[in-house]
């Protein structure tokens, strides 16, 4: 397993546990989508998976060693983006090799490589401030993958860009996993954006957030959202969901 | 805290923000010739009328004339480098000291902690009030003139750093560690260039009380500077000489303001690159 989450759990401060025990496994190549309403943990998961956070209880395994900190094996996708502004395109893609102390010739290939991934590499000199959300986030992705994370962990990423620009991004990540075959844990609330990027899709109940139903997506690589398959294990999730939610207003 | 405040008014003085360029550069001209018509016009008055005594508002020509005199025997010049040297050894010692405190006093809160009543404790007290001590404990040569604009500038610089640093945003640090960056790093790479703005502001502001207390201490027991030269103006009653002295160090200080302004947009071009 890549990822062994074992029962982790989070409380903040003096209050009422943000996290019950999770249990999970990940396999390496996998895509799994963490689903759920607002407040049911699963941002503070992939934290925890990312090291940011430490769990209250329980511990995570990376290939086998607990994570105790953040570290480049696990690349991170923020939904603000987290651009680095002084930097340039190319100056952002960059920053993971210049840590590693790669040389310049590699630095620039690799950096040509990904920008053209996500079709950037006619931006690399502008800098953050002159692009759209959605071409900041291909440039968040570009700098996840080019510093070649085993993992990637992306939080809401397409959250705050408009509908159109989010389908877009998600036909851009489909494709660009067929290519990298990362593990990906992707937290979402979007339930046809999950069932439209993974795997498995893990659905979240809240106050202490907990896993409710795993829902094993077999749509095969390239996926339709109009399929009758698709809109099947979409209204199914989407019951799942709505019990949760009814609750939580309950 | 009431620096955007400052550093606005610093940044357009009474102005606003600039109007078409050619055309605010052909206002300020004519405001500048404009002003030292009226200053001529009142001087001539006062001469003409025999309002008082004529030698209290010399005309904008004889403050010229006083310079270029002083100029001519030689003595100018000293007494400008004097300033400058000063300004450029205490503001420099200033910045280097308070960047160097300030950035780890702004990212470790433990050290934080310890520093912060102490300098809410020395801050309120006004610089020049610890002047007449610093001359007691340096003595009255340089090491009390630079020492002083040391302190005086060090903390509206240690401030504006330890701010910056302090409202730096959580993630971009996250965003690094998950690319590798171990802690040299992240202060070099991230907490540094992301603090950079605020702390050229807090850098304006340190040459600005530069040369606005370095006068003022060589007011004191100085052979030399521009501001000995204001004092010893007054003392034989030299008024041309005290003005030109004062258009001289608002010259200096405009100057200062200027190359801080091309140094931030220098670093800064990320803020609105073209």
């Amino acid at each position: 397993m890549k990822i062994q989450i074992a029962g982790v759990g989070k409380t903040f401060g003096s209050g009422a546990p943000a996290l019950g025990g999770i249990d999970l496994e990940i396999a390496e190549r996998e895509f799994v989508c963490l689903l759920g309403p607002s407040g049911c943990g699963k941002s503070t998961l992939l934290n925890i998976v990312a090291g940011f956070l430490a769990p209250t209880t329980g511990r995570v395994l990376v290939d086998g060693s607990p994570v105790t900190a953040p570290g480049a094996d696990r690349g991170v996708v923020f939904q603000e983006y987290v651009l680095f502004p002084w930097l340039s395109v190319a100056g952002n893609v960059e920053f993971g090799l210049k840590l590693k102390g790669l040389s310049r010739a590699e630095r620039e290939r690799t950096v040509a490589r990904y920008l053209d991934l996500v079709g950037l590499g006619a931006h690399a000199a502008k800098f953050p401030t002159q692009l759209s959300g959605g071409m900041k986030q291909r440039v968040a992705i570009a700098r996840a993958l080019a510093n070649s994370p085993s993992i990637i962990l992306m939080d809401e990423p397409f959250g705050a860009l408009d509908a159109q620009t989010r389908e877009v991004l998600q036909d851009e990540l489909s494709r660009i996993q067929r290519l990298e075959h990362k593990t990906i844990v992707f937290v979402t609330h979007s339930i046809r954006e999950a069932v439209y990027l993974a795997d498995r899709v893990v659905v979240m109940t809240s106050a202490p957030g907990r896993i409710k139903q795993i829902f094993e997506v077999k749509l095969g690589e390239v996926r339709d959202r109009f399929a009758p398959e698709f809109t099947e294990i979409e209204s199914a999730i989407t019951r799942t969901v709505k019990e949760e939610v009814a609750k939580v207003h309950e | 805290m009431e620096l955007s405040g400052v550093a606005a008014l610093m940044e357009w003085g009474l102005r606003g923000p600039a109007v078409a360029r050619r055309r605010a550069l052909r206002l300020k001209l004519a405001a500048i010739v404009g002003f030292l018509a009226l200053w001529s016009i009142v001087s001539g008055a006062v001469a003409a009328l025999k309002l008082f005594n004529p030698i209290f508002l010399p005309g904008p020509w004889v403050v010229l004339g006083a310079l270029v005199t002083l100029a001519a025997k030689g003595q100018l010049w000293g007494h400008v480098v004097a300033t400058l040297e000063r300004v450029a050894v205490g503001f420099s010692t200033g910045a280097v000291l308070a960047i160097g405190f300030g950035l780890p006093v702004g990212y470790f809160r433990a050290l934080r902690n310890v520093v912060e009543p102490v300098v809410e404790l020395l801050r309120p007290i006004p610089p020049l009030a610890m002047l007449p001590l610093f001359i007691v404990w340096v003595g009255i040569g340089e090491g009390s003139k630079v020492g002083f604009i040391t302190y005086a500038t060090f903390f509206p610089m240690f401030l504006t750093t330890v701010h910056a640093v302090r409202h730096l945003d959580p993630l971009l640090v996250r965003a690094a560690q998950s690319l590798g960056a171990r802690p040299a790093q992240l202060f070099f790479r991230v907490i540094l260039p992301a603090a950079l703005p605020e702390i050229l502001t807090g850098i304006r502001l340190g040459v600005a009380l530069s040369f606005f207390v370095i006068v003022i201490s060589e007011f004191i027991g100085a052979e030399r500077g521009l501001g000995y030269l204001i004092n010893d103006g007054r003392n034989f009653f030299l008024v041309p000489q005290m003005l030109g002295a004062a258009v001289l160090l608002g010259l200096l200080g405009y100057t200062g303001n200027a190359i801080a302004r091309a140094a931030e947009r220098r670093f800064l071009r990320w803020q609105s690159p073209s």
